[in-house]
Order: structure tokens, then C-alpha cells, then sequence
């Protein structure tokens, strides 16, 4: 027995013994795994270790536009002519096996991505399997979601989806889509593409007809591919502004429409009558969770001024207890950043916050030799005009700025070229819809924060994107409305 | 008791301190511990966490059928939890009714465990429904006993009637009786307050009048020392000794019955108010099944496998 007080967590990691991670992986192009027409490939790592985990297929043109004509075909022959409760079936299905199988999901999201086991098992995967569930329930009740009274499917969906979230943002990618009536084809990031591809063989363990949902992996280029193709009725794509506004103008003039889901520099504001202790946990989940790789992160906390000593004190004690390491461990809450690129532009960001004179604060914490790392961090007198107040760092980086008035805050929130989400803290419920009627966010949580649900709609105002997921407004996006 | 907080405690500056106390969000809270639930304490920790909350254990007997004979095979427990391995650590102490003080007293002196100390229940426990005489008398009674611990109920009435100034001069006057060799632990009974609001509140009131513990409940109220509430009182005590140097110990009772509910408080402990309170002096946890629990864990630990519940003794 010790006499020291000292709980120390000792390690208790998940086993990766639990997911068979292939050495090579094929596209999944009309419901086979199949060769990359050029043969090349290229390597996905794991960001916490710098391991090589499998080789990807690299697709190019002709992988593209053999997956493109896949999806037309079986959107025209077999898709769009299924009666759509049969449509919600396959749905449910591939709901359930993504529950069944969600451990060994949950352990090669981890693996792939980086990201803390504890989030993985807890919300990417869950809430994954929800959003197949919800659309489940809307294939055969489309007539009833507003939209008109027989809406119709766009065809061929092109879905581009990015590292951060990589099973959630395919979920609500192609749940929405297959339950409106369209086949899917879908290129998940670069660094991350293992789970996509064990959704895959989900969709074969579903039975699910071939060249209803194709993967293709590769990097930009492929994804331009896909943007490009003619035989593409519809294009979906979640990542940064700059990619978001090269995509609207390589569709612009074209059949095509987009939903776009793009970056954002969250707002999360403290008033004085805040629930403090609480507020604090909404931070601290509000920028670190998923290590700040979050487009609706609450990257700018707004603090009003008279309680700004309580709460950055509150804070740093919170963020001390910040447990970082092996991601693979239950008790990591901060894993590794996705990348080695991703790491270079936040530590580029972080040094603008130093050099425009802000205050950088970390918790002493020991990082991993190997692999990406960035310590949790606060920026604390940070000012509108510095590049760390305005610029997505899409990281675990926290710029924190304060407001005096309830106007002042409002102003400071919406001053910003972004608007996808905020926080707002007060125990005043008056005050709380006073703020939230003024901010130009597409998402505003009060007294909470990060919180997702199927049925809540997603997405942004101004340049954090067009249109929306998740929910009954959701649907608008993969449906021609009749009206 | 701390006179850096208030001017003086009238009911209108105890008022007025409750006031400044921010507002408990009772879903953040909720949310907090959930995750919180979520670590995995394994291996050597886990040895570390099983030892330590055997110390924590305020074993206890509550019951209107109270034998003398039940009291001493419980205190004999308290001393050696498991004859068999002496390693394990004895109770942090035994938890008794006023009349069952003295008997439990003279046991564990003449079984080994006068390091042991008696907790008695007092103020008309558990209601706290009797005059302020009986109640003092209830207190004074069992400290001539040999009570080194008093564990006494708030007047829930009145707190809900707003009457905080008598809630105060009651746990204060309890208090001067203790003295300063025997511990105050303050039950409010958060099932009765119901609202986080109010619990934060009553472990305020009761730091400021002077308890050395504040405790969840009596045992005798549903729900008891549920995971939010045990966390408003740990913030409390946390905020508490960085406002007064005073560091406040926290006693859930009520409901924690097994090994990993024991842990998950061991957890909010480390986590909310931090390591210093992980010890028998500032943290206890009511419970009486909760030790046998403990003990087969414990003997899982060191073996292997699950002992029969034959292994480890009644009481």
C-alpha cells in the first residue's frame, strides 16, 4: 500500500487486436474491392506512432469515372426504382452491423485518426449508427419532410469528406443520401481512410445492391476528379473554406449543386451569471475535444471582463487535469494531431499569437517522442485584430478575448467571416434568447457545447458553408423538391 | 469557522454570501461525471484505490434492530475486515445510534481497534425534527460515550423556508459542543434539498459554521449520494479551501455498494477536488455492504479469480 496520494491512472489500453487491418486496400467501386487502374498507392499512417498502418489505392481518372458510372448504374436500374421502405431497410441494416461491429470501428478510428479511444467508443461511432437509424426512419416518409409532395432524388451524389470526423462525417454523408433515393459516390480524406473502407464490407455484409455506395481514396486530386465529372448530379464536401469556395466555382454554371460544410471560429461566450464551474467543462470540450479538430470548435472564448480572473484560473486548473498521451489509452482525453502538416500550421498560427503579443499559457504536460503533438493552450489578451482571434487554427488552441456589455459580445462573435457555431453561458434564460437571436451562427448551443443529435440540423452562415445536414433540413440537400 | 467571508451571520449577510455563489447547471454536471465514470482504473491502481477506500469505509449500522451483539461483530470487522490477510487496512471508523456509542466503544478498544474512532448519529437523527435542547443533549450524550465523530442532520424545514440563519446557529452551536477533538460532519441530506442550487448552498452554510465534513445523506432518503451531487460538494470544498486555507472533508452515504461505484468516487475525488483530499481525514464513504465488495475484489486482485462470497465474513 502506498502512502503517497497519488491516483495514478495506470495504463489501460483498448487492444488493437481487435480490428484485422488488411497490408493493402483496394477501391470499393460496384460492390468489389478492385486494383487502382494505375496501380499506384500511397500509405495511411498512425499520427500517434508515425507507423505505417496499411497502403491505399490511389485513384485517378479512370478509377473515378468507373465509379461514377457504377453509381449511375445503380441508381437507374436499382436504387431509384425500390420502393423506398425497402430503401430504409438496407438503412436499418447497416445501422445495426455498424453497432454490432462498433468496437473494432471504434479502435481503427482511433488507429487511423488519432483520436482518444474514450471519443471514438463514446461519440464517433454511436453517433454514427444513430444517423443511419434516424434516415432509416425517413426513406419511406420523404413526401412528409416539407419538400413537397413526391420529392425526387439528384441522381449520383459526389461526397467529400475530411480526417477529423471520418465514420461521423460518413454517416452523415451517405445516410442522408441513400435514404432520399441517391447512390453515392464518396472519397474519404487522405490520412484517414481505413474506416471508410471497413464501411465498405459493411455494405457487402448488408447485402446492399452493387454501386450503390463506392469509395474511392486518394488525395486532392482525386477529389477534383470527382468534382469535375460530368456524370455527377450532386456534390457534398465537408472541409476547409479554400477547397469549399474551389469547389462552388468548378460547379458553378453546371447541373451540379453542393452543400458545403466548411471552417468556422466558434464563439463561446461567458456572461457573469454563468453556471462557472460548468462553463468551464464547456471550454475545455468546446476546444479540446477531438484535440480542437473541430470545424465548430469554440475557438474564441468571450469572457465578460468582471469574471475573467475566475474563469481563466477555473480553467487552467481544468486544463491541468487534461490527460494526454496514447490514444488508444480509456483514459487519454487528448490524442494526436492528424498530421505532421496539421501540426506545422497550428504551431505556425500559435508563434502569430506570440509574436502579436498575446499570452500563451500550456499545462506541463510530458508529450510522446513519436508521433504529432500539441500541447492543450490558451491565449489569453487576445485581440479581434490578431490572426489567432480570426484565423481557423483547427487546433487545441484557445484564444480567449472579453466584452463588457451583452451588445459587445454579440458584435465580437459575429465579427468574423465564419459563423457555424456558439456557446452561450448564462443562467438567465431571457438573456441566453436575447444572445442567441443575434448571432449569426448556424448552430448555437446554450449552456452546453460540441453536442450533436441526427435530428438537429447542421451547418453554417456566410463562409462556413451552404445548406445543411442532419435533420428534417437535412433532407433538402440529396431531394428536388416538388412544390 | 472563518470570519474572512462574512461581516458578521446575520441572516441577511448569510443571504448575501449564498447569493455570489455561482449557479450549478444541473445538465453540465450531469455530463461531467458521466465522463468522469468512464475511467478505467486497472492494475496497480486499482489495488491502490481498494486499499485506500477500505480506509475510507465509515462502516455502519442504523437500524432500529440494533443489538449489542450486532454493534461489537461489526466493530470486529472494522478492526480486522479480512482475519485471514491481515494486510487489509482497518475501516476509518465505525457508524453507530447515540445509545450503541459506549458498546462500540468498549469493543473495539478490547479488540484492537482503538485507533478506531465512533462516529454517532445526533440532532434526532435522521429527520432533525426535536427541540435544540434534545439535539444538543442527543450530541453531548454520545460524546460522553466516547464519540470522536458526530455526524449530525441539517434542518431541512427550515433551509427550505429560507430560515438559513437557524440552519446556521444550530450546525454552529453543534459544533462548539464538539469542541475541537470531535469531527463534525454535517449531513444535509441532499435528497431532501433535491436541487444542485441547494446543495451547493447547504455545503456552504454548513463550511461557514464550522463542519469538518459535509456528508450527502442519512441513508434513510432516496436518492442518496448520487455521482452530481457528491461533485457540487467536492467543488465546494475545493473553492472553499482556496477562499479560507481550510481544507473540508466530503462523506457520501447512501447507496454506494460495490467496488467500482466506490472508485468512480475515488475518480470525482482526484479529479474535482484534487489528490490532497484522497484520505481517510478528508474523504469517508458511508456505506456498510460496500466492504465485503472491497474485500473480494481485493482477494480477485491478489489471486486471480472470484472468491466465494463464503470467504469473506457477515459482519
Amino acid at each position: 500500500m502506498s502512502n503517497v496520494n497519488n491516483f495514478e491512472y495506470a495504463p489501460a489500453p483498448e487492444s488493437s487486436a481487435l480490428v484485422d487491418i488488411k497490408s493493402e486496400y483496394g477501391l470499393f467501386i460496384n460492390g468489389k474491392f478492385v486494383a487502382p487502374k494505375s496501380g499506384k498507392t500511397f500509405t495511411t499512417v498512425n499520427p500517434a506512432t508515425e507507423e505505417v498502418l496499411a497502403k491505399i489505392a490511389y485513384a485517378e481518372l479512370a478509377d473515378v469515372n468507373l465509379a461514377v458510372t457504377a453509381a449511375r448504374n445503380a441508381f437507374v436500374k436499382t436504387w431509384s426504382k425500390m420502393p423506398a421502405a425497402e430503401r430504409g431497410k438496407y438503412l436499418f441494416r447497416i445501422a445495426r452491423i455498424l453497432q454490432e461491429r462498433s468496437r473494432e470501428f471504434a479502435v481503427l478510428e482511433t488507429l487511423d485518426n488519432g483520436k482518444p479511444i474514450r471519443e471514438t467508443r463514446d461519440t464517433d461511432i454511436p453517433l454514427a449508427a444513430a444517423h443511419f437509424f434516424y434516415h432509416a426512419g425517413w426513406a419511406d416518409k420523404l413526401s412528409y419532410a416539407g419538400h413537397g409532395s413526391n420529392p425526387k432524388p439528384y441522381g449520383v451524389a459526389a461526397q467529400i469528406i475530411p480526417w477529423n470526423f471520418p465514420m461521423l462525417m460518413l454517416a452523415w454523408k451517405i445516410a442522408p443520401a441513400l435514404a432520399t433515393g441517391n447512390t453515392v459516390v464518396l472519397k474519404p480524406a487522405e490520412t484517414t481512410p481505413l474506416t471508410a473502407l471497413l464501411f465498405a464490407e459493411v455494405c457487402q455484409q448488408a447485402g446492399l445492391p452493387a454501386g450503390v455506395v463506392n469509395i474511392v481514396t486518394g488525395d486532392g486530386a482525386t477529389g477534383s476528379h470527382l468534382v469535375n465529372h460530368p456524370g455527377v448530379d450532386k456534390v457534398a464536401f465537408t472541409g476547409s473554406t479554400g477547397v469549399g469556395k474551389a469547389i462552388a466555382k468548378a460547379i458553378a454554371g453546371t447541373k451540379k449543386s453542393a452543400t458545403l460544410e466548411l471552417g468556422g471560429k466558434g464563439a463561446n461566450i461567458v456572461f457573469e451569471d454563468a453556471p462557472i464551474d460548468e462553463a468551464v467543462e464547456g471550454i475545455v470540450n468546446g476546444i479540446f475535444f477531438n484535440q480542437g479538430h473541430v470545424c465548430c470548435a469554440g475557438s474564441r472564448l468571450l469572457i465578460q471582463e468582471n469574471v475573467q480572473d475566475e474563469v481563466i484560473e477555473k480553467l487552467k486548473n481544468r486544463m491541468n487535469l487534461i490527460r494526454i498521451g496514447n490514444p488508444m489509452d480509456k483514459n487519454t482525453d487528448l490524442g494526436a494531431i492528424n498530421s505532421s502538416a496539421q501540426l506545422g500550421r497550428i504551431k505556425d498560427l500559435a508563434e502569430s499569437g506570440d509574436i502579436e503579443g498575446a499570452m500563451r499559457w500550456s499545462p506541463d504536460c510530458k508529450l510522446p517522442t513519436s508521433g504529432f503533438w500539441y500541447p492543450p493552450t490558451i491565449f489569453t489578451g487576445v485581440s479581434q485584430s490578431h490572426r489567432i482571434a480570426r484565423e481557423e487554427i483547427f487546433g487545441p488552441v484557445l484564444s480567449v478575448l472579453t466584452f463588457r456589455t451583452p451588445q459587445e459580445a454579440i458584435d465580437k462573435a459575429n465579427n468574423t467571416p465564419y459563423g457555424l457555431s456558439a456557446g452561450i453561458w448564462s443562467d438567465k434564460g431571457s438573456r441566453i434568447l436575447w444572445t442567441a437571436k443575434r448571432l449569426r451562427a448556424g448552430v448555437i448551443w446554450a449552456n452546453t457545447f460540441n453536442k450533436f443529435d441526427p435530428a438537429s440540423p447542421f451547418g453554417g452562415y456566410k463562409e462556413s458553408g451552404w445548406g445543411r445536414e442532419g435533420g428534417r433540413h437535412g433532407l433538402s440537400g440529396y431531394l428536388k423538391g416538388q412544390y | 469557522m472563518n470570519s474572512t467571508l462574512l461581516p458578521n451571520y446575520s441572516e441577511a449577510s448569510l443571504r448575501n454570501f449564498l447569493k455570489t455563489l455561482p449557479p450549478v447547471d444541473q445538465v453540465g454536471a450531469s455530463a461531467r461525471v458521466e465522463m468522469l465514470a468512464t475511467r478505467s482504473i486497472k492494475t496497480s491502481s486499482k489495488n491502490w484505490a481498494i486499499d485506500l477506500a477500505i480506509r475510507m469505509v465509515d462502516l455502519t449500522t442504523l437500524e432500529g434492530a440494533d443489538t449489542p451483539g450486532k454493534v461489537k461483530a461489526l466493530c470486529a470487522k472494522a478492526v480486522y475486515p479480512d482475519p485471514t490477510d491481515l494486510t487489509v487496512p482497518s475501516v476509518g471508523a465505525i457508524c453507530v445510534y447515540n445509545d450503541m456509542v459506549k458498546i462500540a466503544r468498549d469493543a473495539l478498544d478490547s479488540g484492537g481497534g482503538k485507533h478506531i474512532p465512533v462516529a454517532a448519529v445526533t440532532t434526532a437523527f435522521p429527520s432533525g425534527r426535536a427541540s435544540m435542547e434534545v439535539k444538543i443533549q442527543d450530541t453531548k450524550d454520545a460524546i460522553a460515550n466516547g464519540a470522536g465523530e458526530i455526524d449530525m442532520v441539517i434542518d431541512r424545514g427550515a433551509f427550505l423556508a429560507g430560515n438559513l440563519g437557524l440552519v446556521f446557529d444550530e450546525i454552529k452551536t453543534i459544533k462548539e459542543v464538539c469542541g475541537s477533538d470531535v469531527h463534525l460532519k454535517v449531513i444535509l441530506e441532499t435528497g431532501e434539498l433535491v436541487t444542485l442550487d441547494n446543495v451547493r448552498k447547504a455545503s456552504y452554510l454548513a463550511m461557514l459554521a464550522g463542519a469538518d465534513f459535509i456528508k450527502t445523506s442519512t441513508g434513510k432518503v432516496a436518492p442518496a449520494a448520487t455521482a452530481p451531487v457528491v461533485y457540487v460538494m467536492l467543488e465546494a470544498v475545493r473553492d472553499f479551501y482556496k477562499m479560507t486555507g481550510t481544507r473540508i472533508g466530503v462523506k457520501p452515504a447512501g447507496g454506494i455498494r460495490n467496488t467500482k461505484d466506490a472508485i468512480k468516487q475515488l475518480v470525482l475525488v482526484n479529479e474535482i477536488a484534487g489528490p490532497e483530499w484522497l484520505d481517510p481525514s478528508l474523504f469517508r464513504i458511508g456505506a456498510s455492504a460496500l466492504l465485503n465488495d472491497l474485500l473480494i475484489q481485493r482477494m480477485k486482485m491478489r489471486d486471480g479469480y472470484y472468491a466465494s462470497p463464503n470467504y469473506v465474513t457477515l459482519d
